[in-house]
Formats: C-alpha cells, structure tokens, sequence
C-alpha cells in the first residue's frame, strides 16, 4: 500500500492498530445501539407475544399461540385494522398525486424559488403533536374554520369525529397537510436530473405537455416514486399521533366514542399501557410488522407497473 | 417550458402556500386572543394582544419551562451524538478499506426500513429494567445513533472528502483519527449542518416515545406536555393553540433561519437515495 521504505517510522503497533482494528471501532457504536434498542427488542416481541405478560409484574406464563388467536377473533382489531388500511388510502393516494402536480409546477422556471420550496416544506417541520391540535380545532364541530366554509358553500356543520368517514378524511388531511410539500420536492429533485434531450424529442414530436408528463416525466422518476411510497406505507400503517389526538379525550382517547378512528398502533398503546397486557399487545406488534410488510410489497410491485411508461 | 400563462402557476402555488402556511397563522392568531375569539361567527383572522397573557397561562397550567429544558436537552444531546458518531462511521465506510465493509453497510440501511413501532412493548420493558422509565436517559440513550444518520454521512463523504487527500494524510504518518479530523471533517462541514437540523428537528417533534416512556408530570417534552393540554380536561382552546405555537415555534425558527440548506440537502438526499 505505500511506497516501500519512505517511511520506517509508520511500521509500528500504531499503524497495524489503526488499519486491523480502527475502522471496525469507527462504525461499532451504531450496531452497539442497534443491537441493544433495536434488533433485541424486536426478537424479544416474538418472545412476549407468546406469554401471559403484564406490562408491570412481568411474565406470567407460557401460552403459545393463544394471543394471536385471540386477536384475529377480536372484532377491535379487524376494526382498527380497516381503518389503519381506510385512512391510509385516503391520505396517501391523494397526497402522492397531488405531490406530482405540485412538483411539475415548482419545476417551471420561478422568480423566488427558494421561497416557495420553503413554503410547501413548513408544514413538514411542525411536530405532528402540534398538527393534531391546531387541526382539531379547524375541525371543530361549532366554531371550527373548516365547517365555517363549507357553511359559505350551504353545507351544514359536520360533527367530524362522530362519523367513520368523515374522521377518516379529516385525520388524512392532517397526514396530507404535513407530508405533500415534502415528497413533492423529492419528486421535484428527481425531474431535475431527468435529461433534457428527452423533453426535447417529445416536443419535437408535437407530443401534448400532459402526455409527455405521462410518459417522460413519470417514469423518469420512479425509483423516486417507489422510494415515497414505499415510506408513505410503513409510516401510514403506523400512524398514532394525528389520530388519537385528534379524539378530544386527548391520549386516553380511542378513536372516538365508538372507535371510529382507532388505528392498530393505537390499539397496540391502548392494549399495552392502558391495559398493561403486553403480551397481547406484542401480538398486535408482529402482526402489524406483516400487514406493513405485505402492503409494501404489493405496494412496490403496482407502482413499478404503473410508473413504467408502457 | 412554454404553454399556460404564468398567473396560473403563481395562482396555483399562492393556493397551497396559502393552505401550508394558514393553520400555523391561524393557530398564532387564536393564541394572541383571549378564548372568545374562536366561537366567532366569522373567523377571526388578525392577531390580538393576549399573547403574553396566555404564554403566561400556559406556563401556569403545564410545566412548560420544564418540557422546554427537557426537549433542549434530549434535542441537544441526540443531536450532537448523532453527529460526532455518524460523521466518524460514515468516513470509515466511505474512505477506509476493511473487511465485511459493504455487508455491514448493508446491516445499516436494512435497519432503516424496519418499522420503528414495532419493538416498542420490549423496549419499555428493558429501559424499565434499566431503571429509566420517566428519565431523559430512556429518550437519549437508543437514539445515540440512527441509521439514517450514518447513512447521510457515508453520502456526504462519498461526495465531499478526497480520496488522494486522506490517502496523502496516511501517507505522511497521520494516525486515522487525525486524517479525519483534517481531511474530512473541514469538507464536510456543510452536511454535517444539515444533518443537525435534521436531527434535531425530528428529535423535538417526537412524540410516540416520549410519551411512552416519560412521566407526563414529571418529565415531559414539549410534545408530551402539548398533548396534555389536549386532553379533554382542558377546554380553553387558546391556551391550546398557545402551547402549539410555543412547540411548534423553535424548529420553524430554526428552518427559516437554515431553509435554504435543508432543501438542498433534502433533494440532494433525493437524488443520492
């Protein structure tokens, strides 16, 4: 590796030390912490999900499978299980296309770029505890903004928490509000790089800015596309803050008088530390880690197809 | 390109930088007034002069003062750890040669795709074990170093940092630490910025964690201590909104201040991803 014999000082411990073993020392704190809080508690769930556990006084005995065939009789959990996938479609599907549109629009040439890539990007830096809150409130069922307008337009006041759909739509324009700015300027990141001669030949060809946008634009930035959904599907499927603040009882809420908004990561926090059964909520866990799994999967496999051009 | 007429795009992007900036106006609107203003008939859309009044409400009701220390702190420290143990691992994967470089590589971005809720049960019961329930150690300790972190500063290596210039280091008898920390480290600085803010932003809006693990009276975060005022016991909205305002204020600060360099670094992620 050096040239031999310029520099007999560096053949010492130190220099076998720093290339054996310093390396390894460099990048060993992330796997300790891993290790510690992330792979041991992830096998350790197995491990609950098949006991009797109790959140404070611990194990309280072997049961096998009997969490799991509890949960799939439970009808709370097929419950927040349709509305965990409900409000997923609701949020992301809109988002993801209205995240298209307004990336195409931030790529036109634009006095104060800056300003308005900073502009769609604000709502993502607010905390989603603070989102809950203030959208609570536009929701409000007497005095909210939101009903305030429809009342312009001749709608009456909508009691948003009440209603299954409605409380769906309205936690997804809180999941929506926070994440389109953000994955409209990865996409817009992505058709910056797209090469220019592509556009060029579609213009040439008298192709329609709508058709080239269908068929250069899209498919140019699809490992993008597939990056955004694929988050959007393990972050929706885990969503808790928006929903169970947006309950007026707070976090000791559960989706609404009749769970009409209860997800699964909070049926899990409503199992586990307001029930203190662990090992149920364990069980909820693994099953949530394999509809997560199986959603991004299929989820990979449409958009590849969709997004390919053909 | 050619084709509509530019008001329609200013009109289109005026629309929905209106509706991302609106709720934040609206709830600093609702704060700077006394709790009357919200059951308005029309809604009330200029600021009053009760800000400091309900500043001062909020911090009577919750012990925000203490929610606002304890999220500087674990922000703080995730922040700086993040940084000084991410930039470290990152040069390694990016400059040095050993072997199992590239498995162990691929160790890190697999754990970024596990779902982060999922170990949440076990984990309480080992920080429990640890005797940390309600202690800011339980929020700092696993968030040392992430994945994500390690995985922008390999990028940020990979693209800034010379080869020639550390092999030269080497080459002159600089131990690898120093070879770091005066080839690398000075190219880097950029990065290493945004991560921070990264880092520190994602770290003050936690909010699943925290209110797992700390003691909602004795040592919330700020976004604990926020969700406290939602819930239920209190109905006074501007006292709400108030407190939203308060949280939401240091990290929009932060990002006027750094917006320029958090986009760049959100689209150059984009592209590099």
């Amino acid at each position: 590796m050096r040239p031999g014999g310029s520099f007999p000082a560096r053949t010492g411990r130190g220099d076998w030390f720093d290339r054996r073993i310093s390396p390894y020392l460099m990048i060993a704190p992330f796997y300790v912490v891993f290790g510690v809080f992330g792979l041991f508690p992830l096998l350790y769930t197995a491990w609950v999900s098949l006991h009797d556990w109790h959140l404070i006084n611990g194990d309280e005995g072997f049961v096998g499978p009997a969490n799991f065939a509890e949960l799939f009789s439970d009808r709370y959990f097929y419950n927040a299980l349709f509305n965990t996938v409900s409000i997923f479609l609701l949020s992301t599907v809109p988002q993801l296309l209205a995240a298209l549109g307004l990336a195409a629009l931030l790529s036109r040439p634009l006095r104060a770029r800056t300003a308005w890539r900073a502009a769609v990007l604000v709502p993502n830096v607010v905390s989603v505890a603070a989102v809950a809150l203030v959208f609570s409130q536009l929701f409000g069922r007497d005095y909210g903004v939101i009903n305030t307008m429809l009342g312009v337009v001749g709608i009456d006041p909508v009691n948003w928490q009440s209603n299954r759909l409605t409380a769906h739509i309205a936690v997804s324009v809180m999941v929506m509000w926070r994440w389109t700015g953000y994955n409209a300027l990865l996409y817009l990141a992505a058709m910056q790089s797209i090469p220019r001669e592509l556009y060029e030949a579609s213009t040439l060809d008298g192709a329609s800015r709508w058709r080239t946008f269908w068929s250069i634009t899209v498919p140019g930035i699809r490992p993008t596309i597939i990056f955004t959904v694929v988050t959007a599907t393990i972050g929706g499927l885990q969503l808790f803050a928006e929903p169970q603040l947006f309950d007026a009882s707070g976090v000791n809420g559960t989706g609404g008088s009749g769970r009409e908004f209860q997800t699964l990561t909070m049926y899990l926090y409503e199992h586990g530390f307001s029930l203190f059964d662990a090992g149920y909520s364990a069980a909820i866990a693994w099953v949530l880690f394999g509809v997560s799994l199986l959603f991004a999967l299929v989820n990979f496999a449409l958009v590849r197809r969709i997004a390919s051009g053909d | 390109m050619r084709g509509q007429p530019r008001f329609i795009t200013y009109g289109l992007l005026i629309s929905v930088g209106a509706a991302s900036i609106f709720p934040l106006y609206w709830s600093f609107v609702i704060a700077s007034r006394d709790n009357s203003a919200i059951a308005e008939k029309t809604p009330v859309l200029v600021p009053g002069g009760n800000l400091l009044a309900n500043i001062g409400r909020v911090f009577d009701t919750v012990d925000f003062w203490l929610a606002l220390r304890n999220s500087l702190i674990v922000s703080g420290t995730v922040t700086l750890s993040n940084v000084i143990l991410a930039s470290i691992a990152g040069f390694a994967f990016a400059r040095l040669r050993f072997p199992g470089r590239n498995g162990l590589f691929l160790v890190v971005v697999g754990t970024a795709l596990v779902p982060g809720h999922l170990g949440v049960i076990p984990l309480y019961l080992l920080v429990s074990d640890f005797g940390w329930y309600g202690r800011l150690e339980a929020v700092i300790v696993p968030a040392l170093v992430g994945a994500f972190s390690v995985f922008w500063m390999r990028q940020a290596c990979e693209e800034a940092v010379p080869r020639d210039l550390v092999d030269a280091a080497r080459v002159d008898g600089c131990s690898l630490w120093r070879a770091f920390w005066h080839a690398a480290l000075p190219a880097i600085r950029p990065q290493v910025a945004v991560l921070a803010m990264l880092t520190f932003m994602a770290t003050w809006n936690d909010f699943f964690w925290p209110l797992v693990v700390l003691d909602p009276n004795d040592s919330p975060t700020v976004q604990v201590a926020l969700s406290r005022l939602a819930s239920g016991y209190f109905t006074d909205y501007s006292l709400m909104l108030t407190g939203a305002t308060i949280a939401v204020l240091p990290v929009l600060v932060a990002f006027v201040l750094f917006a320029r360099r958090i986009i760049d670094g959100i689209m150059r992620g984009a592209i590099n991803g």
